[in-house]
């Protein structure tokens, strides 16, 4: 617990609720972004729709525990079972405003590593892959971006892009064919990041309580520039507070450090 | 109609051959047929190609095991434990032995099976433009849309299709026509491009039940080879409205597996000294019981009256 009467995985849950915008279709994911997307509708965002790559929609968060997204609670009671090009294919199509992702390793310019920590050709770490990652980076409106704000995973530069960010900073994400989106918020258990400039370089936004500059700049592998006005990341409301505690019955995300 | 009912093991041995490329599994965290994954193993396939966008840690097993030449999929690991240690030693390291990998995301390998389904020359998508995996994975080209006047860059995929699908559905008749509900992944494209189909059934139901309602049917039941019963073929993985998934289970191998020798007692203790799935489930016991869906929520009925 922070001390503040929250701990800093629900802060992060509701910062990242607060990215959802009314009405939006948003691929949630696990973890974090489903909670987020839960909090989402029970505060400012009650026609918010999410999506699932296994191909699955949902107005409501399943009313039970998920280990992942193809679980029969999440099948209960969706909005639309179907497959799984149908619900990406939303993506190509233009009809997915924001999509949610984690990742091994990220650079300044929000592109995201999960295939092979020293690149293909010089391999170190083999870690999973794309799955849907690569899609719902280079096709969602907006992308959302939830790390560990470790020095070795926020890096100079990925070794390997398996889901574009802003690329090489300017226009090279339009260049490359990618029209529009990219990562929005990167949100941290220290910070929220945001691109910046015509570079779109990600600099700091906003702080959490009880961590300084200092701690954010000694754990980000480049030179971060803090955006004019950044200040402390809002603390969470009541009603997000009272909404999280109602999504999550047993305080898994409450017990955590 | 003709009666395809078998039991898995000779499936197993007649349908699938040694360097085949393999869907085993296409919803990607669930329905996933681990009691294929067991008696692959068991009987020893080799060089198989296994096309996947998840299938959970059913290819780590696979990898482990050195059933494994050929990868082509969206993502390797296990999605309880994160990393998937057999795919990083046969990737890192080349243990058991090495592994092509052929990197795809979710969408281009589900673009891919489509082309191979319908015989659609290639799929243009958008996805993976900028993406390094245009770079790890040769197959793909890119062009410029030939449509628009303004440059426009796509991606070509090009068709993927099966030698084998292997997939759970909640009920088939012995011919294979069946039911499937909740999400299905990429289990249509699959089957249908796929050269043979091996139907692991939860439930053996009679014809009259999947003629009842032919818009639950996922794919053509006249392509399909084999049907198996295999209550439970999809645990530790779950099925909508049948099984809930072992989540202890998957985190146990992933422990187990992050070194050789730990993967390797993991595999007595589940496949090898487990002769089939029947003794599977008995193994697993009360455990099975627990994670059986007790509850009834079914849907409304729909009309087909014709008059």
């Amino acid at each position: 617990m922070s001390g503040e009467g929250y701990s800093t995985q629900e802060l992060m849950i509701i910062a990242a609720a607060r990215e959802i915008h009314d009405g939006e279709v948003v691929f949630v994911g696990m973890r974090l972004p489903i909670m987020a997307f839960g909090v989402a509708r029970l505060t400012h965002a009650p026609n918010a729709v999410g999506l699932f790559e296994c191909g699955l929609a949902r107005y409501e968060p399943a009313a039970d525990m998920l280990y992942t997204m193809t679980d029969p609670p999440n099948q209960k009671g969706a909005a639309w079972a179907t497959s799984l090009f149908q619900v990406m294919g939303l993506l190509q199509g233009g009809h997915v405003d924001a999509g949610f992702i984690g990742g091994a390793e990220i650079d300044r310019f929000g592109n995201i590593n999960t295939s092979y920590i020293g690149g293909h050709t010089r391999m170190k770490v083999k870690l999973p892959g794309s799955g849907g990652a690569a899609d719902i980076a280079g096709m969602a409106k907006r992308l959302l971006v939830i790390m560990n704000h470790d020095p070795h995973r926020f890096v100079q530069r990925v070794s390997y892009v398996t889901s574009p960010g802003y690329l090489d900073g300017g226009d090279s994400r339009h260049q490359a064919g990618l029209d529009g989106g990219g990562p929005t918020a990167v949100i941290t258990d220290l910070a929220i990041l945001r691109p910046h400039g015509r570079d779109h370089e990600l600099h700091l936004a906003s702080i959490h309580g009880g961590h300084t500059v200092n701690e954010v700049l000694a754990r980000t592998g480049w030179d971060l520039k803090i955006i004019p006005g950044a200040a402390q990341t809002p603390l969470p409301t009541a009603a997000e507070l009272a909404a999280l505690h109602r999504i999550d019955r047993d305080g898994f995300w409450r017990n955590k450090i | 109609m003709m009666d395809k009912l078998s039991n898995l093991p000779s499936a197993i041995a007649d349908i699938v051959r040694n360097e085949d490329s393999v869907v085993l599994g296409a919803c990607l965290e669930g329905n996933i047929p681990f009691c294929a994954t067991y008696e692959l193993i068991r009987q020893g396939k080799r060089n198989l190609t296994m096309i996947a966008p998840i299938s959970d840690a059913s290819t780590d097993m696979l990898i482990g095991a050195g059933c494994v030449a050929g990868l082509t999929g969206a993502w390797v690991g296990n999605v309880s434990g994160g990393l998937g240690h057999n795919y990083r030693r046969a990737a890192e390291k080349s243990m058991p032995h090495p592994i092509r990998i052929h990197d795809y995301s979710n969408f281009t390998l589900a673009a891919a099976l489509m082309a191979g389904a319908y015989g659609i020359p290639y799929m243009p998508v958008r996805s993976i433009l900028g993406s390094d995996i245009l770079a790890s994975n040769p197959e793909f080209k890119q062009t410029t849309n030939p449509f628009t006047a303004e440059h426009e860059p796509v991606v070509l995929v090009p068709p993927l299709k099966a030698d084998v699908a292997i997939l759970p559905v909640q009920r088939s008749d012995r011919a294979g026509n069946c039911h499937l509900w909740g999400s299905s992944g990429v289990t249509t494209e699959a089957a249908i491009g796929a050269a043979r189909i091996i139907v692991v059934a939860d439930e053996i139901v009679e014809a009259e039940i999947i003629a009842s309602d032919p818009s639950r049917v996922p794919f053509p039941g006249w392509q399909v080879s084999a049907v198996c019963q295999v209550p439970a073929g999809c645990h530790p993985s779950p099925m909508a409205g049948r099984w809930r998934r072992d989540n202890a289970f998957l985190n146990d191998y992933h422990l187990r597996s992050r070194e050789v020798e730990g993967f390797q007692a993991w595999l007595k203790e589940w496949v090898f000294d487990v002769p089939d799935h029947a003794a599977y489930r008995a193994k697993l016991g009360e455990r099975l019981d627990a994670l059986q869906i007790k509850g009834w929520a079914p849907s409304a009925p729909v009309n087909y009256a014709s008059e």
